[in-house]
């Protein structure tokens, strides 16, 4: 048994969060202070979530516990579950939106309207709120219920920034994730009829006995295949990804950096949930869900840096490539197998971290160049801004997998689950294809930034960048290298994770 | 094939609503019309949770006193409380999105005066030429 | 080769410096002159094509018909797309479990312990409000966190910068800091217009709102005896203010219920119902004696926190829909 304070921790991270958010219309909107408050409570969060981790490890009795919400026990009641997965990207997930906060702390200002900056604080740590209950929950229709205030929380902060493209591009995003909710909805209430349950584990066993019997097989995966559409909708995998290079392109830095760090990761890591704790690794192979996601992730990875290199605005092809990450995570998940779906872990965890990364660089660069995005205008930029440069650097190497970075890890370890596979040839070469595509746009980017410019020199606003730019910047390539040269024990941690799902 | 769809014919109603309401999404350019079938798609939910909830016969779930004093607990009357609370969120989680959407939509509207996202688009494409048109000069000018 | 390396280096350069891509067949100068480098020399992207080259052709035939093609087949694409999802759902619908049986897997020891045992555990005689708010009580806090979520989004888009994109506004803007009621701009855009002299709307509202005020109270507080609850009991109070607005004008309404009362009404009801729920999720989840008190079905006292917890949802509710449509008629509370 686990000590009190890491039991209760899952839910007191989900509240701090809720009434932070509560509490933000409440104080007053001077001095930034919501911000301030939002980066303590979320960072009080890492230090909660950090102690769970410990906690789970270090005992060595019990990987993972479940927390009741209230007086009455699961099937009835509602029900948080945690084990070491759900601590780490608990950690992760509040370290990234922390760090993608305070690194565009002035471009925030810039971009919002003083007025809209105290919502903006509620949005995110709703939004932080959403993406952590969705990380422990085991019951689903909580999760649909946290998956709309996710929704509504992340087309809230695209619009934040004013201007007919940001609205435009986010009804576009709410559309889009509208359908999916639909799709997550009609598919709740048919494995519900199915089951009777709501609760993750019942599930799973009312749906071990329907296998078994064959019973309702039909209707069972189209309810697999209608949730998996639906959250695939809303984590972007590469056919319903038109919406996202519009909202991440358009929406002011810190928006962007969570958005494509963090929000998608939350509808992953729900399907994951789904795929291994509702269904089953083996009934996910038996209704052949296993391959569409397979083909799915392998279609992503290439089109995805296709559409990347056709970009010249440096925030769209950021947001492109993030399409790209995603069909790498849909490929483990693809693989159904334990360490696949360790893999594709690890590079949500991977991606969580270099991605607002890269988004809050490219935003200190286009600042460098006078708020210009085009690829052109950022020639030079390093010199000027030598952090976000070092940031862009080590972003790329990672998404190129240059060893040493984190994306070599992730990349790595894909690689290694895919043996397993009989589709290894696929996933290998298109592994290989995707790497070269990712090296094609990104190397040029950073030869431009590298590039001495010195007629353009004059026109940049010399903004030197602010010291909690520094610092998140020194963090992010500090987690960077770790991720990369550090990576076993954290894969083995995962692993471990995932058997206790 | 037939038949148990007549057996099931609320289900039936629930799926053929929903999808008139993504037909509806789908096609229609007015944004108010496309948030007008999210509506219909969600409505269709509804039914389908409540036709879901329903058994023949039964009363509503709300405890019944008996001649003794008493309440009537026995499951056997009452039909599926779970079904009504799944609705109630989904009414809420409708509500919520159809007015942020519509609000979004106000602001679209304000920017370029039409409520056609292909009209929308156009002119957002047009101006972003013109600026990028007016960009050019300027690095020009600085160039020159 | 060396020649063939120049030239990618060239067109490397070019790209580089932001000259777009040559074409193929256009021959590299061998040395630019020096003093007009790449950066400065094509003013117009096109100028290298003077005539109308098939690729242009196309672009002009794409412009004038792309778009309708676009559609069609868009239109096409999402109808057979919907014809699938239908017959496939419709299929699945056939197999499902027959409608109102109650042998239906639904219909299993959950359900079973909601009713049987609902009414001492919870307190409550309306088995759904006790479901809602007791055993599935995290799920309505969520649900109560969207209509938050959604309310603070919508004052976000339609409230504070509706003033600040007003022209003619007299009143000096904000200093940016802190909310500023007092200097309200002129009203929105589209100002609701309001007729003084509606005789009948205004006879009508007199009579009839404190009977839906009566009505929606009635609701919220028998939330746990009777069908009703916060979230309906919310609507009919909202119908209430709304029909006020439309009876006196919107700046009667203002004068007790503004941005400010709706911010911290909704605030703080959602606080006590955040604190109120964590305080009974701690003590369930860590065996600890809860000091509420169940009450005895059927009493109006009964029920435990469902009674509070639907008085705050409740609040948020009416203040919440009353907020959409005054935002949305009037752009501004």
């Amino acid at each position: 048994m686990t000590d009190m304070l890491a039991y209760n921790i899952p839910f007191i991270s989900i509240f701090v969060m809720m009434i932070s958010a509560i509490i933000t219309p409440l104080i007053p909107n001077k001095n930034r202070l919501p911000e301030k408050l939002s980066c303590i409570a979320i960072g009080f969060v890492g230090i909660l979530s950090a102690y769970l981790l410990y906690s789970l490890t270090s005992g060595g009795q019990s990987l993972s516990f479940n927390f009741p919400m209230g007086h009455f026990p699961a099937p009835w009641g509602n029900e948080l579950r945690a084990g070491p997965l759900e601590a780490v990207l608990s950690l992760v997930f509040s370290v990234a939106m922390l760090l993608s906060l305070t690194g565009n702390f002035s471009s925030t200002a810039e971009d919002i309207a003083p007025r809209r900056r105290n919502i903006f604080c509620v949005l995110v740590n709703l939004l932080t709120a959403s993406l952590l209950a969705l990380t422990y929950t085991n019951d689903l229709f909580t999760a649909y219920v946290f998956i709309e205030i996710n929704t509504i929380a992340a087309c809230a902060i695209v619009a934040v920034k004013e201007g007919p493209e940001t609205a435009r591009a986010a009804l576009r995003y709410l559309v889009m994730s509208l359908v999916g909710s639909g799709l997550v909805m009609i598919a709740i209430c048919l494995l519900y009829d199915l089951t009777g349950h709501l609760l993750m584990q019942n599930m799973h066993g009312a749906i071990q006995v329907l296998v078994a019997t064959k019973s309702y097989m039909m209707p069972l995966t189209v309810s697999l295949a209608l949730i998996t559409a639906g959250l695939a909708i809303k984590s972007a995998l590469y056919p319903f990804a038109s919406w996202l290079p519009d909202a991440h392109g358009s929406s002011t830095n810190a928006s962007s950096a969570i958005l494509s760090g963090l929000v998608l990761k939350g509808h992953i890591f729900t399907i994951i949930k789904i795929f291994y704790r509702v269904f089953g690794l083996d009934v996910i192979h038996l209704l052949r869900m296993d391959t569409a996601i397979f083909i799915l992730g392998l279609a992503a990875m290439i089109m995805g840096s296709v559409h990347a290199l056709r970009q010249n605005n440096v925030k769209r092809m950021i947001a492109w490539s993030s399409v790209a990450q995603v069909g790498y995570i849909f490929l483990g998940v693809g693989l159904n197998t334990t360490a696949g779906i360790a893999a594709a872990c690890l590079h949500i965890i991977v991606h969580a971290c270099v991605k607002p990364m890269l988004f809050t660089a490219a935003g200190g660069l286009s600042n460098a160049a006078g708020h210009r995005k085009g690829l052109h205008a950022l020639m030079g930029t390093f010199y000027v801004n030598v952090w976000a440069g070092l940031g862009l650097i080590a972003g790329a190497c990672s998404m190129m997998g240059i060893p040493g970075f984190a994306g070599f890890a992730s990349k790595l370890s894909l690689t290694l689950a895919s043996f397993d596979n009989s589709a290894v040839v696929w996933a290998l070469s298109a592994l290989a294809a995707s790497s070269v595509l990712n090296a094609l746009y990104y190397v040029p980017a950073v030869i431009v930034v590298l590039t001495h410019n010195k007629d353009a020199h004059k026109n940049f606003t010399a903004h030197a960048p602010t010291l909690s730019y520094k610092v998140s910047m020194f963090v992010f390539l500090a987690l960077n290298f770790y991720l990369g040269l550090f990576c076993v024990p954290l894969l083995r941690l995962i692993t471990r994770g995932v058997n206790v799902l | 094939m037939l038949e148990k769809l007549l057996l099931n014919h609320y289900e039936a109603a629930a799926v053929i609503l929903s999808g008139i309401g993504l037909t509806n999404l789908l096609l229609q350019r007015n944004l108010i019309k496309k948030i007008i079938g999210l509506n219909i798609m969600d409505t269709a939910v509804y039914l389908f949770l409540a036709a879901k909830g329903y058994v023949e016969g039964r009363a509503a779930p709300i405890l019944i006193e008996n001649a003794s004093g008493g309440w009537v607990t026995s499951s056997a009357v009452y039909v599926n409380p779970v079904p009504a609370g799944l609705v109630l969120t989904g009414i809420v989680v409708s509500v919520s999105v159809t007015a942020f959407a519509l609000a979004l939509t106000l602001k679209l509207y304000e920017s370029y005066g039409t409520l056609n996202i292909d009209e929308a688009l156009l002119k957002m494409t047009q101006e972003q030429e013109e600026i990028e048109a007016r960009i050019d000069e300027a690095e020009e000018e600085v160039l020159s | 080769m060396n020649e063939e390396l120049r030239r990618i280096w060239q067109q490397f350069y070019d790209w580089v410096v932001g000259n777009g891509p040559r074409p193929e067949n256009e021959v590299v100068p061998e040395e630019p002159p020096p003093d007009l480098p790449f950066a400065q020399k094509p003013k117009d992207k096109y100028s290298r094509f003077h005539e109308a080259t098939l690729k242009e052709r196309y672009n002009q035939w794409l412009e004038i018909h792309g778009l309708h093609l676009f559609s069609v087949l868009y239109s096409g694409l999402s109808v057979l797309t919907c014809l699938v999802i239908v017959s496939l759902l419709l299929a699945t619908v056939a197999e499902l479990p027959p409608f109102g049986d109650e042998r239906n897997p639904a219909h299993n020891e959950v359900i079973r312990r909601y009713v049987e045992h609902g009414g001492h555990e919870t307190g409550a005689q309306n088995i759904v409000a006790g479901l809602i708010l007791d055993y599935r009580a995290f799920d309505t806090f969520g649900e109560s966190a969207v209509l938050f979520t959604a309310a603070v989004s919508v004052l976000m888009l339609l409230g504070a910068s509706r003033r600040n994109s007003l022209k003619d506004d007299p009143s000096p803007h904000s200093d940016g800091e802190g909310w500023d009621f007092l200097n309200r701009g002129p009203p929105a855009l589209r100002h609701h217009v309001f007729r003084q002299d509606d005789a009948i709307l205004r006879g009508v509202a007199t009579l009839s709102i404190p009977v839906i005020i009566m009505m929606g109270c009635v609701v919220v507080i028998n939330g746990h005896l009777s069908p009703g609850g916060g979230f309906s009991g919310g609507a009919i109070l909202s119908t209430a203010l709304i029909l006020a607005a439309n009876a006196y004008g919107f700046e009667r309404v203002h004068s007790f219920f503004n941005e400010r009362t709706f911010i911290v009404s909704s605030s703080t009801a959602l606080m006590i119902y955040a604190l109120s729920k964590g305080y009974s999720f701690f003590t369930g989840a860590n065996h600890i004696h809860s000091i509420i008190p169940k009450g005895t079905v059927g009493d109006i006292l009964s029920g435990g926190l469902i009674l509070p917890l639907n008085i705050c949802v409740g609040l948020i509710v009416a203040g919440t829909l009353y907020g959409f449509y005054a935002l949305f008629s009037e752009g501004d509370m």
